[in-house]
């Protein structure tokens, strides 16, 4: 099985394409509509499946930077950086798709009796100073660095977070949103195709973003080697949040007279 | 390693008594935020819940201002890279700063709590106190931790005083929830005077989760 | 043993590279003088032999140690005088001192003896901050040479120094002095001063854009060789 080739946008857009549609068809034509709170409660077969993607995204974020660190290679680091960056994208709907359901269950944008959106919240608003971070941090190799560590320590939060609200709320309110277990057989399938839409959805989008940045890379690599040629003065690079795939190291200006010999001449 | 950490923590201790950088300005900031609420809220006795959480609200954003100066001497003149130089296990580093931390947070507590007492709190301190006393303590690791963590992240960039509270407040919101829960029936009018297990337990387990992840991590900080 | 021993030695920052293809061996005992314009790398690549930076490219030996693996055996035994202090300014210069010398495991006995030899005795117990640059300056040679290490790194050492400081200063940071470890003392001094410099050097090492442009024995360079790196 040839992975790489899997992975490639392309065949993974073809897939997602394929399971959304199937799931789309599911919610809306083969699971019941439930009881209580009718068709607005199909809502659920999107928030919670973008809550699920986007947890285990900033999971595998962290998990990206421990490679990051223990390797130093980039390229760990970029990944991290997807990983969370579309997480958060993914995160934010999740908060709109609960906000949502709140407001059609109970008549309120916010309910702060449902656990996992106020967890939610909580993670969102730690995940959303990853890019100021980055972006205070001028030298590249330790932009990354400072990143990692961040994604790491906010990754071991996202469980240790979940308790604390968990905790806090249980014995005080019951859960409003409904559980996600005890599922009628289907319902149970047309989640589990809308979770794996979902996934596919956001690997898709990730692995589009990484060649995105592949790319770029090679522009900018090419573009280097045309201004060395052509002697133009080189540019310093923006500040960016973002980081980039590892280009050579360019050799700045050339060396008109040199005498370059390791070890000595007398 | 004890002696490495004890000749941070003197030089610590000695350039915050010179200074006087932290300490008086987290403890008077507690003081007036509790004048300020007391006008806020428009109550001369608050209890229980409201207690509970003006109290860990006020210390945790007087924390936010110890935290903000931790590491700002070691950045000036080199200093830290004077210590990077010696033959030490840099994880005393580590040590001295969340020593150093919970020492300016005993401190601040020293202050704010009598003065919470007889400013704000309705009920009597006393019955409560020895429950009290061990929550703040195993809170106070927690964010000495997490503190000590933040603001070696935040200390070389641009906006190192908006970046530091800004990550530190998300990630001590277990702390707040455990701290604030576990101390509101102590605050409370009829106090029974022991805090609930299970808020002490996930304090715990917070201090030790992320006591373990700074210590594995703390070396990328600083070095280069 | 080899004091130095560089080979393709390379540093990034971000893209581009502060120092590249930087080779050189120094024996123990010698002194290498580096020269170059602002910006040449001379201050990188002192910071890389004093273990605070890591090699990014080629091999780096010091005293006999790889690093960056083999950082913590090389630390006890470097003395690095930078361009800032490494000293606090709220505490005086006996504090600074006793601070770094528990780090070192020394005694106060030998900080008492240091802050005499730079003739800071007077002045030990104010708070750096009242003290002039050139004792200031003072005070940091004495941390260097606390732990009586075997290679040192100056980074332009005379700087804020007048020459009565200079007389003081010298006998501490010279060549000759015997190391608690056998043999003498081996140095890299950064320079900015192509005559007076050049006088220190054994080897002498001319940077320009981060690669070595000039690298010989003392003996066979002429100072207006050096004069036309900083063109």
């Amino acid at each position: 099985m040839d992975w790489k080739a899997l992975a490639a946008p392309r065949v993974l857009a073809v897939a997602t394409a394929v399971v959304l549609t199937t799931a789309l068809t599911l919610v809306f034509f083969y699971a019941p509509l439930e009881a209580e709170q009718g068709f607005l409660q199909k809502i659920f077969y999107v928030h919670v499946p973008l809550a699920i993607v986007s947890l285990c995204g900033f999971v595998a974020g962290g998990i990206l930077a421990i490679a990051h660190l223990r390797t130093g290679d980039s390229r760990w680091d970029v990944r991290s950086y997807v990983a969370i960056h579309m997480s958060l994208i993914f995160g934010l709907a999740t908060l709109i798709t609960g906000s949502i359901w709140a407001k059609g269950s109970w008549g309120h944008w916010w309910v702060w009796n449902e656990p996992t959106l106020v967890s939610f919240l909580i993670v969102f608003l730690l995940y959303a100073t990853y890019q100021p971070l980055r972006f205070a941090i001028e030298d590249p190799e330790r932009q990354a660095r400072y990143a990692s560590v961040f994604a790491i320590t906010a990754g071991a939060f996202v469980p240790m977070n979940f308790i604390a609200v968990r905790l806090s709320s249980a014995y005080v309110h019951p859960r409003v949103l409904g559980a996600t277990g005890n599922l009628p057989g289907a319902m149970e399938l047309t989640f589990a195709i809308s979770l794996a839409a979902i996934a596919l959805l956001y690997l898709t989008l990730c692995s589009l973003e990484l060649h995105t940045k592949r790319a770029r890379a090679q522009l900018r690599a090419l573009r280097r080697r045309v201004e060395e040629r052509t002697g133009a003065p080189a540019r310093a690079p923006a500040r960016s949040a973002a980081p980039s795939l590892p280009l050579p190291p360019r050799t700045v200006g050339t060396i008109t007279s040199m005498r370059n010999h390791p070890g000595r001449e007398a | 390693m004890k002696r490495t950490v004890g000749a941070l923590l003197r030089k610590e201790m000695l350039v915050e008594l010179r200074t006087l950088e932290s300490v008086p300005g987290m403890s008077l900031f507690s003081l007036t935020t509790f004048v300020i609420f007391h006008f806020a809220l428009n109550r001369n006795s608050i209890d229980g819940d409201l207690a509970a959480g003006i109290l860990w609200v006020t210390l945790l954003f007087a924390a936010m201002l110890g935290i903000n100066r931790l590491f700002v001497a070691d950045s000036e003149e080199g200093a830290l890279d004077g210590f990077l130089l010696a033959p030490v296990d840099r994880s005393a580093l580590l040590a001295a700063k969340v020593l150093a931390l919970l020492a300016y947070l005993v401190v601040l507590e020293l202050v704010a709590v009598p003065a919470f007492a007889l400013l704000l709190l309705g009920p009597s301190l006393g019955p409560g106190l020895g429950g009290l006393v061990a929550v703040l303590a195993l809170g106070d690791i927690g964010v000495a931790v997490i503190g000590t963590l933040v603001s070696a992240l935040a200390v070389r960039t641009r906006a190192r005083d908006l970046l530091g509270p800004l990550l530190a407040l998300p990630l001590l919101v277990p702390v707040v929830i455990a701290g604030a829960r576990a101390s509101s029936p102590l605050l409370a009018l009829h106090s029974s005077g022991t805090p609930a297990g299970r808020w002490l337990l996930t304090l715990a387990l917070y201090d030790l989760l992320f006591g373990l992840i700074a210590y594995a991590l703390f070396d990328f900080l600083v070095e280069d | 043993m080899r004091a130095l021993e560089l080979e393709e030695l390379a540093r990034n920052h971000g893209e581009r590279r502060v120092l590249s293809g930087v080779s050189l061996t120094l024996e123990a005992g010698e002194t290498l003088v580096v020269f170059g314009p602002n910006g040449a790398g001379k201050t990188t690549l002192l910071r890389v032999l004093a273990t605070l930076l890591r090699p990014h490219g080629g091999s780096v030996q010091v005293l006999g140690r790889t690093l960056p693996h083999e950082g913590w055996a090389v630390r006890g035994r470097v003395g690095m005088l930078a361009h800032e202090p490494m000293l606090y300014r709220e505490l005086s210069a006996r504090e600074n001192l006793l601070y770094h010398a528990r780090l070192h495991g020394l005694t106060r006995a030998r900080v008492n003896e240091l802050l005499d030899r730079v003739g800071i005795g007077d002045r030990a117990d104010d708070p750096l901050r009242t003290l002039s640059r050139g004792m200031v300056q003072r005070v940091a040679i004495a941390r260097t040479v606390l732990h009586d290490p075997e290679l040192l790194l100056l980074d332009e050492p005379y700087a804020h120094l007048d020459p009565a400081a200079r007389e003081l200063v010298d006998p501490l940071l010279c060549a000759g002095a015997p190391t608690s470890a056998g043999g003498r003392r081996t140095r890299v001094i950064s320079s900015h001063d192509p005559t007076g410099g050049l006088q220190e050097a054994d080897l002498v090492l001319g940077l320009r854009a981060g690669r070595v442009a000039v690298l010989r024995e003392r003996a066979s360079v002429r100072s207006s060789e050096l004069v036309e790196l900083y063109r």
